[in-house]
């Protein structure tokens, strides 16, 4: 069955001055889909992220997210898709209750009252509903996050980083609402993130980005297959450490 | 699938809805800190005061202020429109600095244009809630009731909120552009408009080649009409017509920079940051 693309990126670059952020990447998302973005610190997943959600400007390429161009069009879109990110805060001073209610306006969101009440019960906020935001824990903080990024009920949704710093249980329990997400609403997600158990238990591909450029691409178990590892983290730690290796497979793993 | 209400989510240029959702924000905050909107109050209040006591004092030797009496009075109560006006604009958008939600609210459908909107609307509401009332605590203090004023207030207080906004959008366009760092430019900026929009004397006290630069800025209109009201009860309709010329010019010239501004911050990845 043809499966149409939720994102299509076509030779995306950034360059920041002298830096090449990102170099000239392609791929996509298909529709109800979850994909993974790898790589280290500096690799260029959060930029990608952003330049898919309309936050930055590419240098060069093309950005298509549900049939629209992303940098003639993104009002069209911007409805219709959401983001969540650990290092995006929500007003600390307003609690979860009106912070959920503002963004449910900008997303005019139907039935503003009833939606954030299904999501708050969903994601376990009801009792702190009345709370600032500031003055929640890390975890708490993701599932607000998480909260305002599913009100507008997406149908591409960007995580970058959703169990940074969460301790194993509230990680596993994100993990779950984003299984539940997929299943029920048949959404689309790429999710940049450097835990590798939450990659293979979530996404369908994995997208190997290094320096900016994606070194390799596959399904987490094909990829695990193709360089002889246990584990995606060692496939990771391959690819990391191969000294100007980007395209190719560390020489254990092409043996 | 979508939850977004089908056929609002369209691509109309400007949504209300969003527009007030912005304003919600800003009163949510507003209304969860007392010391913020006493603040508000403090001020205005503080130099109304003193302006006041200053009239009391130069009535008896100046015939100048003898021959209207609330000269000075209106003079700050309007002066402090165009400052609150300002600092009501820029301090709600460093606001979402402050909480580093510029972001999150630009992934959003709102437009840079909702958010001017939802900033000029804060504005006025800031304005309003530290200007009343000073002016009302003068006409039991000093006798002097601003209001008396009539129609000709309205346009002073609409001309100097509109160049408040114009200041505020180029301060904004700068604070995207320099972070945090910048911020106390929203304090002193508008403080370089003050001694060239003859507030508290006539225009023609200044030099003349001083004058030609006050004659380029809408406020200077604004405190010569008032006086023109205040000394002959006359409203200078040349005077009106100039200053919403140049409004409208300070307007447009505000907006460009601030959307070249977030052009650039969507290019500098600044919109990430927010930080310093």
């Amino acid at each position: 069955m043809l499966r149409t693309s939720a994102v299509k990126v076509e030779h995306l670059t950034k360059r920041f001055g002298a830096v090449t952020a990102v170099e000239d990447i392609s791929f996509e998302i298909a529709r109800g889909s979850c994909v993974g973005l790898l790589g280290g610190n500096g690799a260029g997943k959060t930029t990608t992220i952003a330049m898919i959600m309309g936050l930055l400007l590419p240098s060069a390429g093309r950005i298509t997210v549900l049939g629209e161009d992303m940098l003639r069009h993104r009002f069209r879109v911007l409805p219709r898709i959401n983001f969540s990110s650990p290092y995006m805060e929500l007003p600390h001073r307003l609690t979860i209750a009106e912070n959920l209610a503002i963004y449910a306006e900008l997303y005019e969101v139907a039935n503003p009252k009833a939606r954030i009440a299904e999501i708050a019960e969903t994601l376990d906020l009801l009792p702190l509903m009345t709370r600032p935001s500031g003055k929640l824990s890390a975890g708490q903080k993701t599932r607000v996050g998480l909260a305002k990024a599913l009100l507008n009920a997406p149908e591409f949704l960007a995580l970058d980083e959703p169990t940074a710093s969460l301790d194993p249980d509230t990680a596993d329990r994100i993990r779950g609402y984003l299984e539940d997400f997929r299943t029920q609403s048949g959404g689309s997600i790429l999710l940049a993130s450097h835990n590798m158990a939450e990659v293979e238990r979530l996404c369908d591909d994995v997208l190997m980005l290094r320096a900016g450029k994606i070194v390799d691409r596959g399904a987490p178990t094909d990829l695990i297959g193709r360089y002889g590892r246990e584990t995606l983290e060692e496939v990771f730690l391959d690819i990391a450490r191969t000294p100007g290796g980007e395209n190719a497979p560390p020489a254990e793993a092409a043996q | 699938m979508s939850a977004t209400d089908p056929g609002a989510a369209s691509v109309a240029p400007i949504s209300r809805r969003r527009v007030f959702a912005m304003v919600r924000r800003y009163w949510y905050l507003l209304r969860g800190s007392w010391p913020r909107i006493v603040e508000l109050m403090y001020w205005p209040t503080i130099q109304m005061i003193m302006w006041g006591f200053i009239t009391l004092h130069l009535r008896d030797s100046s015939t100048w202020v003898a021959q209207a009496a609330g000269v000075l009075l209106t003079g700050v109560l309007l002066w402090d429109i165009l400052f609150r006006g300002q600092l009501g604009y820029t301090l709600s958008f460093l606001e979402e600095m402050y909480s580093r939600n510029l972001g999150q609210l630009f992934v959003s459908p709102l437009r840079p244009a909702e958010m001017v909107l939802a900033l000029m609307t804060t504005s006025l509401l800031r304005t309003l809630i530290g200007i009343v009332p000073a002016a009302l605590l003068a006409i039991p203090l000093f006798a002097w009731n601003v209001f008396s004023i009539g129609l000709p207030l309205v346009a002073f207080f609409a001309l100097l909120l509109v160049m408040g906004w114009a200041v505020g959008m180029l301060v904004t366009a700068l604070l995207l552009r320099v972070g945090l760092g910048g911020e106390s430019l929203a304090w002193f900026v508008v403080f370089l408009l003050i001694p060239v929009s003859a507030v508290y004397y006539p225009v023609d006290v200044l030099p003349v080649w001083l004058q030609a630069a006050a004659y380029a800025l809408p406020p200077v209109y604004v405190f010569e009409g008032m006086r023109a009201v205040l000394f002959e009860g006359a409203f200078r309709w040349d005077y009106f017509l100039a200053a919403v010329g140049l409004n409208i010019l300070y307007l447009c010239l505000g907006a460009a920079a601030f959307l070249w501004s977030f052009r650039t911050a969507r290019v500098k990845g600044l919109l990430l940051q927010g930080g310093e």
